[in-house]
Parts: structure tokens; C-alpha cells; sequence
């Protein structure tokens, strides 16, 4: 038996490790993983609250965020293409055509 | 200390360990894999917790597809190293301590609302698929039917972003 807390817990430090990912990093593709991540430790609570509540409308909703990051993850790195082609680089702060 | 509580931490380490390695590397591709580690982690989890189906889901569909499509982005732009730039000073003494604070203090509300959760109630029993589909078919008809056009709209906006313009 694990308590239900320990898996938010871990959720928690997901997320948080995926946020300091986000503006951490500098290469466009891996701050894409940082928000793959972020949205994995979402299902992972998402799971637990299922689980802890006996109703399985968590796990429904997992499975339209795992929807949602697919598409996601498609447009994305479509955009992520178009942008190393246009720049020549993956860096994200090259791509600063809105800064003053 | 339980099977399950053991098999937990052991799964629970192997993630963070993954997550923590996602951001020291340097390298896209080495990130790509400790993110796929993550995310089997997750999935054994899942299965600890007795979400069969979602566990499955997980796998093949990010451990399998999501996470295939970014190693061919990776090798097809031919990313290299991460080329360090210099930080503000801003992000560093600032961005950072908040990031981390983030994710202590949504713990630490976890932690300390603990007499407000029920205790899981049916721990190692599975959940039946059947009552997922019946749920997702029933309830959830209508977002489940315009998940499938997001799909479409997605598949139509990969291709239009990523075809060559002439």
C-alpha cells in the first residue's frame, strides 16, 4: 500500500524539476521535453486522485492530455523545423525578432 | 517496508534521477533518453497503481511515438551541443530559487493536507478497461469525438509548418 500522497509528492517534484528544465535550458527542443515532462507529472497526479477517489474519470482525462501532448508534440516540432530553418540555430535566444 | 512501497521508491528514484539528468546534459539526445526513462518510470507506476490501461497508453504512445518523433527532429536538424550563452543575472538568482520554491511549496501543501486525502481503496486491484471505455464512450462522447478533429487539425498544421516553401 502506498500512500496516495507520496505520488502527488513525486508530481510535485516532477513538475518542479520540468519548470527549472524550462528556464533552464537553451536548446528549443529540450525546453519542448521540459513542458512533456511537466505534463507527465500532471497525469501522474491525475492517476493518483483516480485511484485515491475509486472513480475512473482520472484516467480518462490522462488519456485526452496524452492526446492533446501528441498533437502538441506534432505542431511543435513542426514550428521547431521552420524556426532552425529560418535561423540556422537552435537556440532560443537567437530567436528574438519581438525584442526591442 | 511492502513490496509496493519498495517498488515505488525504486521507480519514484528513477524518475527523478531521469528528470534531474534531463537538465544537466548538454545534449539533446542525451536528454531525449533520460526523458524516455522518465517516462517508463511513469508507467510502471501506473501499473503499481492499477491503471493497466493508461500504463499501456504510456509506453506506446509517449515512451513510443511522442518520443521517436523528437529523436528524428533531434538527428534531423543534426542538433549538437547546447552552446552556452551567458545567463542573465537575473535568471540565475532569481529564476532559479523560484523554480525551486515552486515545486516545494505545491509539495508542501501536499504534505501537509494528508488528513484530507481517502486512503486509495482498491490498492493492486486493476482497473478494468472495460469500465474506461464504457466511461470514455458514455460520458466523455463529446471530447472524445473532437479529440480525434484536433488530431486532424494537428496532422494538417505539421504538414503545412513543415513542408518546403517555394
Amino acid at each position: 500500500m502506498v500512500p496516495t500522497n507520496y505520488y502527488l509528492i513525486l508530481s510535485a517534484i516532477l513538475f518542479g524539476l520540468g519548470v527549472l528544465a524550462f528556464v533552464f535550458k537553451r536548446n528549443i527542443i529540450t525546453i519542448f521535453m521540459a513542458i512533456e515532462l511537466m505534463l507527465n507529472a500532471v497525469n501522474l497526479a491525475f492517476v493518483a486522485f483516480s485511484q485515491a477517489l475509486g472513480k475512473t474519470d482520472g484516467e480518462v482525462f490522462v488519456l485526452f492530455v496524452i492526446v492533446v501532448a501528441a498533437a502538441e508534440a506534432a505542431v511543435g516540432l513542426g514550428i521547431i523545423i521552420l524556426t532552425a530553418r529560418n535561423r540556422r540555430s537552435l537556440n532560443v535566444e537567437r530567436v528574438d525578432l519581438l525584442k526591442l | 517496508m511492502s513490496a509496493a512501497l519498495l517498488i515505488f521508491f525504486v521507480l519514484a528514484g528513477l524518475a527523478v534521477l531521469g528528470a534531474v539528468a534531463l537538465i544537466l546534459q548538454s545534449h539533446p539526445i542525451h536528454s531525449a533518453l533520460s526523458l524516455i526513462l522518465v517516462m517508463l518510470s511513469l508507467a510502471g507506476l501506473y501499473l503499481l497503481m492499477g491503471a493497466e490501461f493508461v500504463a499501456a497508453v504510456q509506453i506506446i504512445v509517449y515512451g513510443g511515438a511522442v518520443m521517436v518523433l523528437f529523436v528524428f527532429v533531434i538527428m534531423l536538424l543534426n542538433a549538437g551541443e547546447e552552446e552556452r550563452t551567458n545567463f542573465s543575472k537575473l535568471a540565475t538568482f532569481a529564476g532559479v530559487p523560484l523554480a525551486l520554491a515552486l515545486g516545494g511549496v505545491i509539495a508542501a501543501a501536499i504534505a501537509r493536507s494528508s488528513g484530507h486525502l481517502p486512503a486509495p481503496a482498491a490498492n493492486g486491484a486493476l482497473t478494468p478497461t472495460r469500465e474506461l471505455s464504457k466511461l470514455l464512450f458514455s460520458e466523455f462522447v463529446y471530447p472524445f469525438e473532437l479529440t480525434s478533429f484536433l488530431i486532424l487539425v494537428a496532422i494538417i498544421g505539421a504538414i503545412v509548418l513543415a513542408q518546403r516553401e517555394n
